[in-house]
């Protein structure tokens, strides 16, 4: 058959499916209309082969290919499992995956609090050391924020819903940027996430050890207790994330180590998407809970072992029977 | 021994067997889609900060989140929304696909836009610059991690004109890869100067047995003569 003929023979099927895909990029597509996509779309992809084969010109080969291209972005899509079964997500599917990947969790979490609990004790004990690890412009800033007479003084007492809300977007972009670059620097063989974790651990363990030998350690960690549950684990979690990803590139196992890198960062990047949930909810807390000063103490240290409890056993427990709770 | 020729397209067999053609985006075009991008942002960045900062506290910790959003979700967001394309890509007529040229999802993503924090290292994307040239189809580590392809977005082309001549038969059977250069010499013709289709119908003189300063018009009667009658 020449050319010629086969276009003016096909030409208004190609121009109906061209509308059809038109109406289906901007989701206006009638459902009656889709019913006929993928019949319409073999025969193009028939059609395709045909011209192909008889040797026609260029352009009525593009035009085809062109396409086919958009109709095959049509019909064969991945699936987002997050957005389906966001629920099932958080009831089972995280913990679960928490517990599948324990390897690289108990590694990035022996790090991370293991750099942490040393160092606070450390600077304890030799409270000269924070002077090395920590710019001393920040210790000032660190101690006036914790000062107990300042705070009674006011300033904490007297902030207003507004500074609140100030400080949740502030949480937000300082703590979800940290976790971030704990996963992303994973890619580095591991020694990124090995970095940040251990680094992390160390700021934070000398800040605390510097501010309780002080004396300033009441108004420390009656603010810290509650939502350091949610925020360190997710820090120790990304860092886990990240590492998966560096172990699959140091030993992919009988996978190329693209195909490899691939699958990890598939999984890697269900476990971020706990960590958000999880800095989410610290920064919350952290803004509308952890800074109220008219909250008696003990209350607050009450309620932070009651989360600290709550992450752990959510993240041991949760999922472990087949059905959802 | 004959060489390859060079060629930077990407096939993809489908299930219905047939091959999609992707052409993967050098560095070059990726590049500047991401200067346009960054510029956007700042814009958009600076605009907003204007308005934000007459709004005291709260103003300022919307701007903390705006720029969380701006910094880290921005690419995604409208790779996801926006059938794989940013701003910057729109412009440089660029999108983002899976490996398999399936739209780009969630995960794939999120993964691509996050490791380009190392990408960027140690200084002005030096990691992924690299891994961008040394790769057949042009992969930062993002993509490499995520499977997924920057490519030029294929746009429909207008229908050429042939020229008009008289239908000749071929003097000889042609192959059919033959066929479609005869056809695409035919085609191509309105974007050739005069000289440079005589030039390449010359090569073509010796075998259809014509004189040099005929072979432009044999080759488009048998272009005519392959498509046939309108």
């Amino acid at each position: 058959m020449k050319q010629r003929h086969f276009e003016a023979r096909h030409r208004q099927a190609w121009q109906d499916f061209g509308h059809l895909l038109d109406s289906l990029e901007c989701n206006a597509a009638a459902p009656m209309a889709c019913r006929s996509f993928t019949a319409q779309y073999r025969h193009l992809c028939q059609h395709l082969a045909l011209a192909q084969e008889r040797g026609y010109s260029s352009h009525l080969v593009d035009t085809l290919q062109h396409l086919a291209m958009r109709g095959h972005q049509q019909l064969y899509r991945h699936r987002s499992h997050l957005g389906a079964s966001t629920l099932q997500f958080i009831l089972a599917g995280f913990p679960r995956l928490v517990r599948a990947q324990w390897r690289f969790v108990a590694l990035a979490c022996l790090l991370f609090f293991g750099s942490l609990l040393m160092t606070g004790w450390l600077v304890y004990l030799f409270p000269d050391l924070v002077y090395s690890l920590i710019d001393p412009q920040q210790v000032v800033e660190m101690e006036s924020m914790y000062d107990p007479d300042q705070s009674r003084l006011g300033q904490l007492a007297a902030r207003q819903s507004s500074e609140d809300w100030m400080m949740f977007g502030y949480y937000i972009m300082n703590n979800i940027g940290i976790a971030f670059q704990t996963f992303a620097s994973g890619l580095l063989l591991g020694v990124g996430s090995l970095f940040y974790l251990f680094f992390n651990g160390l700021m934070i363990g000398a800040v605390a050890g510097h501010l309780t030998e002080i004396g300033y350690g009441p108004n420390f960690w009656s603010f810290v207790v509650g939502h350091g549950a949610f925020e360190l684990s997710a820090i120790a979690l990304a860092g886990a994330a990240g590492l998966k990803l560096g172990w699959a590139v140091i030993a992919p196992g009988r996978l190329s180590r693209g195909e490899a890198l691939r699958s990890a960062a598939i999984v890697s990047v269900q476990l971020i998407y706990g960590v958000l949930l999880l800095l989410f909810i610290a920064a919350f807390i952290e803004a509308y809970w952890s800074s109220k000063t008219a909250i008696q103490a003990p209350l607050k240290y009450g309620v932070g072992t009651g989360l600290w409890l709550l992450v752990g056993l959510y993240l041991g427990f949760a999922g472990r029977t087949p059905h959802a709770p | 021994m004959s060489v390859k020729p060079l060629d930077s397209r990407y096939r993809i067999e489908t299930p219905e067997g047939i091959d999609l053609i992707l052409r993967p985006a050098g560095l070059m075009s990726r590049a500047l889609a991401f200067a346009l991008d960054l510029g956007i942002r700042g814009l958009l960045l600076g605009g907003l900060l204007l308005v934000l900062s007459q709004f005291g506290h709260v103003g300022i910790g919307l701007a903390a989140l705006l720029l969380f959003v701006l910094n880290w979700w921005y690419m995604v967001l409208f790779e996801v929304f926006n059938q794989g394309r940013s701003p910057g890509k729109h412009m440089m007529k660029l999108r983002v696909v899976q490996d398999d040229g399936t739209p780009v999802g969630w995960s794939s993503s999120l993964i691509r836009n996050l490791l380009r924090f190392v990408d960027m290292l140690p200084l002005g994307y030096c990691l992924g610059a690299i891994s961008c040239l040394q790769h057949p189809t042009f992969k930062r580590l993002g993509d490499l991690a995520a499977g997924t392809l920057v490519i030029y977005r294929e746009l429909p082309a207008p229908r050429p004109v042939l020229p008009d001549v008289p239908a000749l038969h071929p003097p000889f059977a042609m192959t059919l890869t033959e066929q479609r250069a005869v056809l695409g010499f035919a085609e191509r013709q309105g974007d050739l100067s005069h000289e440079r289709a005589r030039e390449l119908a010359s090569i073509m003189a010796q075998p259809l047995k014509v004189d040099p300063e005929h072979a432009v018009a044999q080759l488009n009667g048998i272009a005519r003569g392959l498509l046939g009658p309108p």
